[in-house]
């Protein structure tokens, strides 16, 4: 972990901050996976974007972290919530959340998923650092300049998608 | 920090969403182990948005609201699939069978 490059200081506390966030992640995401009380999934779910929010802060991505705040953990796990209420899932423990046939293969595919990406990342990025411009920097007037001006065409489109899947949501849970 | 540990995260979140759409059966818990995916996808676009300029934050803002599309959509077809079948069990939408 320490080799070579020493061109970028390492930075421990950022480190330090980074393990402990990725390990409430990841297993805060197995038990999203895993747990059997569909509520509980959604709330593993907050912790798991809230733990991507903090990741990138620790990128200097800060609109884009608060944006992940407002947009997922606001909107969309509100939304799963109104969905399990509204379906009527079984509050509290069920049984038949998982398909226990595909228990075999979901975790073939995910560890081979897992084996080629991260052999691939490993062969290719090696030891390479991350270099963030230091102090208290910001990017969010860069970002809005880079898409208006750039991408100013995604993003009209964007907001095209969006209105259409608002009309289409509404049609679709429409009761007629 | 290296370039490696925030990838490895990543692909780790990947892995996971991967299992949960294979496993899961109810229709809300697909839709979430998808958001799972995608969330991962978009440290990725992060983590190489430093080594590239800003074009990474940019586009994982449009994924963000194309998830957010994708819920919208998503929980709208479920609700329709549980009024006409009373059930969200994917397993059990198998009329395409022969």
């Amino acid at each position: 972990m320490l080799i070579a490059s020493t061109e970028v200081p390492i930075n421990v506390a950022a480190n330090i901050a980074f393990g402990i966030v990725a390990l409430g992640m990841i297993a805060a995401a197995i038990r999203v996976v895993t747990t059997k009380n569909i509520v509980h999934a959604a709330l593993y779910l907050v912790l798991v974007l809230a733990g991507v929010g903090v990741n990138f802060l620790l990128l200097q991505a800060e609109f884009l972290a608060i944006t992940q705040f407002l947009v997922y953990i606001g909107a969309i796990v509100v939304l799963f919530l109104f969905g399990i209420m509204l379906t009527r899932a079984p509050l509290g423990v069920s049984e038949d959340l998982d398909n226990p046939k595909m228990k075999g293969i979901g975790l073939l595919t995910a560890l081979m998923v897992l084996a080629v990406t991260s052999y691939s990342v490993l062969a290719t990025f090696g030891a390479d650092r991350i270099s963030l411009p230091g102090g208290a920097s910001t990017n969010t007037a860069d970002l809005s300049d880079e898409i208006f001006s750039k991408y100013l065409i995604p993003f009209e489109v964007i907001s095209v998608l969006l209105l259409a899947a608002l009309i289409g949501a509404i049609v679709l849970a429409r009761r007629d | 920090m290296l370039l490696n540990q925030f990838l490895l995260l990543s692909a780790i979140l990947f892995a996971i969403g991967v299992y949960g759409v294979i496993v899961r059966r109810n229709g809300v818990l697909v839709l979430m182990s998808i958001e799972l995916i995608l969330n991962s996808v978009n440290i990725n676009f992060v983590v190489f948005g430093t080594m590239h300029g800003l074009g990474g934050q940019v586009f994982a803002l449009f994924v963000i609201a194309v998830a957010a599309a994708e819920v919208g959509v998503g929980l709208a077809i479920v609700l329709m699939i549980y009024r006409t079948k009373r059930t969200i069990d994917i397993d059990q939408l198998d009329e395409l069978k022969g």
